[in-house]
């Protein structure tokens, strides 16, 4: 680890103008950024800690849930109301790293950890999202837990968390402060960017701006449904996941929200699919159709083609459990 | 830097590097060794110590942050004769080698505290409901702690032992 | 007095079952057990030692000519005390050889090679100036494909016996398939530790090592002095599998460093180096070619295997060790082929050979029995051959039939067709395999002292890595020394006591505990001496000789403590008689017809493995195997970069070992057995026989459960599902 000053905030203001200086980075749970600052490949100047600040609660909002960015994942997990009203997010938590790592985890920390790509966790291999122009390695590379969906040419890699797909599929929005003191809400549907381009931007964050807070709207109930498939039974990276909240009335599809993990630079959602299923009367030949809807523009490099078929399959097996109609 | 860290009850004034993690500070700085290190990246669980009562890994924090902090380490359980955690590991052969094993008792100890407070697991069939002490809940539980000597069953059974015997 | 055995056939006087305290083969707890559970057991890293300073070993970023690093930037860094690149060895020494590692030659062979040590005061300032350090190298284009490399035959690995292409072409039923396994690594909980401290001219090295003797003169030789000025501490060793048994290079830069700055210096392996910097297991590729009769009785055995080691290196992974005896058959040819390869060293990992070999052949014995329509626990028992079928040697002992059976009793064992079970979305299904691994006597020495008082101490260099020392060794002289066990006391894992076999090949147990065995032996007949009767006369039980209805405590027979050595030293016995251990392993595997994810359900395995000295630490051992064996089925692979080879996904978190959900509830029964052949004790190896094979009875599993069947391990959900999507279309 190189060399760093440490600062504590004692309040949100006072640690955005502290993370607006350059090479500045905000530390809370610290399980993703210790991991990468270890090996070199983050190498900040300074690191504000924001753990003592008063973001930690978890409050009604309206209909919703307003749940602080220092709320660790465990708390979020076991959260009666969360179990109640969003099972999908308890369940993607608990389906995400281990015991000890969810009771450091953040809610903020959680959504910004990097990729687990393996080239980027490694300073001595290529990779655009570390340097942009280097070359990507995986793209010829070992690339089987890898991107199918919206990559680029320049990186491949993909958002690994779990539970920020399910929030994706609860159409969740977060709270932002900026070192200028303004506050701004922004839904986590434009909040990451795909690679493109520029692979080391990965979302609108603002230099030195703050998540102060995840705001769920009012519950959707139906079936709530997060299903990863992984190398182990416990304790891995998904392969694929799928985040499902459907609700069937009258034999056909009320609601349907459906968001994807593992196989995009951040959580898939494809709202041409979900108006595809809207209205329908559930079959296994819809759920065929919508899956391969899903991926007519997922393209595979090699190691990871597998997730094309698997990720198919994988929707179509929720979406029948989602609405109890099988083959 | 300087910070105060309450480890096993007793308060340590320590000036640190910032850099040094929570690990590095027992193991290097109050020579408490009991607590492993496997990885130093979160992946193994060797260094599960109780922070204000909840395991974590000690690898993946900095000392510096946990000024005023209550830290339970192995040495802080069964010092006074063995807990009948610790017992029962020992009669179920819940440890080969014995690196993983102080990380595994930190890590049941806490574990036990979260099943008390009725916190789901991945594999917790009703979110609504308090979970049960099965098999499968302290596996999928336990998951965070790896160890290569392979003694997975002997760790199962000796944590249900303990806690049935609790409960 | 030293008693010595060389061990030149059977043993069958088997004194051991003739005496009274009854604590051998008990479930006894660990006697370090208390320190285990408490954190007081010290590992090699922890020792504390004033002055001390840390060492980070820096790696090659790619393969070439070392040209140069800027050590000048580096020295001018914060605490930075001493930059090495001199003196490191380019990998691992192997095990059981008293020569140093090879040294670097100037070049960087393959990616990861240690190539530097940075010394600093602090581990903080030493590990980001190790990061700092900038390798020079002129790249070269590294060879890493096995078929594309130069290759070596070495003869004693070759067989040929008959003609079995002629077999092939006139049997009934033949297989002719070919299998991979990936690159495998030891990975244990405790990373690779040395502490090097000089007093003058001699080295204390407290390190994480499995065989001590060698280490010391391994040691000695890479730094040029005598063994003798040479100790080696090891009483506490996290897992070695094979990976700590000869030095690596934090051994020799932490010694080298310590004499530059005289002061101690700690070098810990980081994660990421243990996967590098240690030896792995080789990626296999076995063509397996089986000719069999109409009754299912086979005709011809084939199986060549390539694999790879660095340019030098003696080792190659003996794949087919436990197909020269395993089944019968007249006709037998194995071809044992080692590419060159510029990737990590290769050396023993837990069962070298049979893990990788056995658990492919008993693959395609399974796909055989399909062929032959033949259930595959019947197929296997028809084919046991009554004599080494290489060159008819008996069989010390060969116990793989009543594995078989007893096996297949135990687990409900049924034969069904694949795909006949269902649950939801999951297939359910059972395999089976054999298991068999070559046993091994390999010199060890012991001392042992009994006090008038009566207690004992057992010394010796042995260690303990998990395997159960401390509680073997310990029972072993309270049998004999007739004491209760908390009266002996085992001191191992330093070179100053006698020197043992070390912990390697399963052959620790059975060695250490014979020298041990001997020692005790001596200090009986010495009491039988002094009470007039024959050793064989002699009871001692709790503290007191018993004879002729008399009982006399030991303070009445001693006046000062006995102490004795006991030396046991390979003889004939193995050239005489093929030895031995002999298995079986029985597995439910659930898969998933949508994701392709397999789930263990329940196994279960039946061993064989001579007298058992602790059932407790062994059934421990088996189930280290099996669940090693999971892993090896399901999730475990170190992959190699296609372009420089380098091990890409060289930690926990994407190396996946099974974590404990991965592990469903496990059998393991221990058939009764003595190997009069095997040694004084009767006893063989147990930590690497569950291993071997344990794989291919979840690969069987796997085709029962849904007809998919994979020859590519590990069958992790993209194969599987590959395979589930050919049998729909
Ligand atoms: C071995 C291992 C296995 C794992 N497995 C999984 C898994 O299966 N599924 C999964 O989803 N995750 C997994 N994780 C990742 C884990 O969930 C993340 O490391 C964790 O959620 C990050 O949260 P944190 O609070 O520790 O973040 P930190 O490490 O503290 O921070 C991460 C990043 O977020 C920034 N940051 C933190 N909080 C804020 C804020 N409030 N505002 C602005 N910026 C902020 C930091 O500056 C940093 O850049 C695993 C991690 C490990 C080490
Ligand atoms: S996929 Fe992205 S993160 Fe991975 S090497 Fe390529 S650019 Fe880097
Ligand atoms: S050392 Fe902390 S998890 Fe491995
Ligand atoms: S006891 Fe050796 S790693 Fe767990």
């Amino acid at each position: 680890m190189r060399p760093f000053d440490y600062l504590r905030a004692e309040s949100p203001d006072a640690a955005v103008q502290a993370a607006a200086a350059p090479e500045t980075m905000f530390i809370a749970g610290g399980t993703n950024l210790l991991d990468l600052m270890k090996l070199e490949v983050l190498a900040p100047a300074r690191l504000v800690d924001i753990t003592r600040l008063d973001l930690g609660g978890i409050e009604a909002d309206g209909d919703g849930l307003r749940i602080g960015a220092l709320v660790p994942n465990s708390d979020l997990a076991a959260d009666p109301r969360v179990r109640r009203d969003y099972p999908l997010l308890s369940r993607a938590l608990l389906a995400g790293a281990t015991g000890q790592l969810r009771n450091k985890a953040t809610t903020g920390g959680n959504l910004l950890q990097r990729t687990r790509c393996y080239y980027f966790h490694d300073r001595d291999t290529p990779c655009n999202k570390r340097t942009l122009g280097d070359g990507c390695s995986a793209i010829h590379g070992v690339n089987r837990n890898h991107a199918i969906l919206g990559t680029s040419e320049h990186c491949i890699a993909t958002h690994p968390s779990d539970m920020a797909v399910a929030l994706r599929a609860l159409d969740a929005e977060l709270e932002l402060l900026s070192p200028n003191g303004s506050r701004r809400r922004v839904a986590l549907a434009d909040f990451y960017c795909l690679p493109g381009d520029t692979p080391h931007v990965e979302n609108i964050l603002e230099p030195g701006e703050l998540i102060t807070a995840v705001i769920l709207p009012a519950p959707v109930g139906g079936r709530q449904i997060y299903r990863k498939v992984r190398d182990r039974a416990s304790y891995a990276f998904a392969l694929v996941s799928v985040a499902a909240a459907v609700r069937v009335e009258d034999g056909l599809i009320a609601h349907v929200a459906l968001a994807f993990g593992g196989v995009a630079h951040m959580p898939w959602r494809d709202g041409a699919v979900e108006g595809f299923l809207q209205h329908q009367p559930p079959s296994p030949a819809l759920f065929a159709e919508a899956a391969s809807r899903l991926t007519a523009q997922a393209r595979g490099f090699g190691a990871n083609d597998f997730k094309i078929p698997l990720l198919q399959r994988t929707l179509a097996a929720v979406l029948a459990e989602a609405t109890e109609v099988t083959a | 830097m300087n910070i105060t860290l309450r480890v096993n009850g007793e308060s340590h004034d320590l000036d640190l590097d910032p850099r040094v993690s929570l690990l590095d500070a027992l193991r290097h700085h109050l020579h408490l060794t009991g607590t492993k290190k496997g990885c130093d990246h979160g992946q193994c669980g060797a260094c599960t110590v109780l922070l204000n009562g909840r395991r974590i890994n000690a690898c993946l924090t900095l000392a510096c942050m946990h000024d005023g902090d209550d830290i339970t380490t192995i040495e802080g359980i069964g010092a006074d004769g063995l807990t009948p955690l610790q017992q029962a590991f020992i009669e179920h052969d819940g440890f080969q080698c014995g690196y993983c094993t102080p990380g595994q008792i930190c890590s049941a100890v806490g574990m036990a505290e979260e099943l008390r407070q009725g916190w789901p697991s991945h594999v917790t069939d009703d979110l609504t409901a308090d979970p049960e002490l099965t098999r499968d809940e302290i596996a999928e539980r336990m998951s965070g702690n790896l160890c290569r000597c392979s003694c997975y069953p002997g760790i199962v059974n000796a944590i249900r032992q303990s806690l049935g015997e609790q409960a | 007095m030293k008693r010595h055995a060389k061990i030149d056939g059977p043993q069958t006087d088997r004194r051991l079952d003739g005496m009274a305290q009854g604590v051998l083969g008990q479930p006894l707890d660990r006697p370090d057990g208390p320190l285990k559970v408490t954190g007081r057991a010290t590992y090699a890293a922890e020792v504390r030692l004033d002055r001390m300073v840390h060492g980070v070993l820096v790696r090659a970023p790619r393969v070439g000519t070392l040209n140069g690093f800027d050590t000048e930037r580096v020295r001018g860094m914060a605490g930075v005390l001493a930059v090495l690149t001199e003196g490191l060895p380019r990998n691992s020494a192997q095990g059981a050889i008293a020569k140093s590692p090879p040294g670097n030659e100037g070049k960087a062979q393959y990616v990861g090679q240690p190539v530097a040590l940075v010394v600093a005061e602090t581990l903080e300032q030493a590990t980001h100036a190790a990061w700092t350090l900038e390798v020079g190298i002129m790249p070269s284009i590294p060879v890493i494909n096995p078929h594309a490399a130069p290759t070596e035959f070495p003869e004693k690995k070759q067989r040929d016996l008959g003609d079995l292409e002629a077999a092939m072409a006139e049997a009934a039923a033949t297989l002719d398939e070919t299998y991979h396994t990936p690159t495998l690594s030891s990975a244990p909980m405790e990373p690779h530790a040395s502490i090097a401290e000089w007093d003058g001219e001699r080295l204390t090295l407290h390190g994480a090592y499995q065989m001590l003797k060698f280490n010391r003169k391994q040691l000695a030789e890479a730094l040029g002095i005598d063994p003798s000025a040479v100790r080696v501490l090891a009483p506490y060793v996290g897992g070695g599998f094979g990976s700590k048994l000869g030095i690596s290079a934090e051994a020799v830069g932490a010694a080298l460093a310590a004499r530059m700055l005289g002061r101690p210096v700690s070098v810990v392996m980081h994660r990421r180096q243990v996967f590098e910097m240690t030896t792995r297991r080789s990626q296999t590729q076995q063509r397996i070619r089986l000719a069999a009769d109409v009754d299912g009785h086979l005709l011809g055995i084939g199986h060549d295997a390539l694999v790879s080691n660095l340019p030098g290196e003696t080792f190659s992974e003996p794949v087919q060790q436990g197909t020269d005896f395993n089944y019968a058959a007249p006709n037998r040819k194995v071809v044992h082929e080692v590419a060159r390869l510029n990737l990590i060293a290769c050396g023993s990992v837990r069962a070298p050979g049979e893990a990788v070999g056995v658990t492919m052949f008993e693959v395609a014995m399974d796909e055989m029995a399909h062929r032959l329509n033949l259930d595959p626990v019947e197929f296997r028992l028809r084919n046991i051959p009554d004599h080494d079928p290489l060159d008819g040697k008996p069989f010390s002992s060969n116990m793989l039939a009543q594995a078989l059976t007893e096996g297949a009793q135990r687990f409900g064992w049924r034969h069904q067709p694949p795909r006949s079970r269902r649950e939801g979305e999951w297939w359910i299904g059972t395999g089976m395999s054999a298991a068999v691994r070559v046993n091994m006597l390999t010199e060890s020495e012991a001392r042992v002292t009994l006090t008038p008082e009566g207690r004992a101490k057992v010394e010796t260099d042995m260690t303990d890595i998990g395997t159960g020392t401390y509680a073997i060794l310990t029972q072993i002289a309270a049998e004999m020394l007739g004491l209760p066990v908390a009266q002996v006391e085992t001191v191992l894992g330093d070179t100053d006591l006698p020197p043992a076999s070390g912990s390697g090949g399963s052959f620790g147990a059975a060695s250490s505990g014979s020298s041990v065995y001997l020692a005790c032996l001596e200090i009986r007949s010495q009491i039988a001496a002094r009470l007039g009767i024959a050793e064989e006369d002699l009871t001692l039980k709790d503290g007191h000789a018993i004879h002729a209805n008399r009982t006399i405590p030991l303070s009445q027979i001693l006046d000062a403590p006995i102490t004795t050595e006991g030396h046991v030293e390979p003889g004939d016995s193995g050239k005489i008689a093929r030895n031995a251990t002999y298995g079986a392993h029985f597995a439910e595997v659930a898969v998933n017809d949508v994701t392709g994810e397999t789930r263990v359900r329940r196994m279960l395995g039946t061993y064989a493995c001579g007298r058992v000295l602790n059932v407790k630490t062994a059934t421990s051992q088996c189930h280290g195997g099996l669940i090693w064996g999971i892993g090896m089925a399901l999730t475990e692979e170190l992959i190699h970069d296609p372009r420089d080879g380098h091990a890409v996904n060289r930690d926990l978190a994407e190396f996946h070992i099974p974590v404990n959900r991965d592990v469903p509830d496990l059998e393991v029964y221990l058939l009764p057995e003595r190997d009069d052949w095997a040694n004084p004790i009767q006893s063989k190896g147990i930590g690497e026989l569950s291993i071997c094979g344990a794989g291919a009875s979840v690969i069987n599993a796997i085709h029962a459960a849904c007809g998919v069947r994979i020859r590519d391990l590990p069958a992790t959900p993209d194969k599987v599902l590959a395979g589930l999507m050919q049998i729909e279309s």
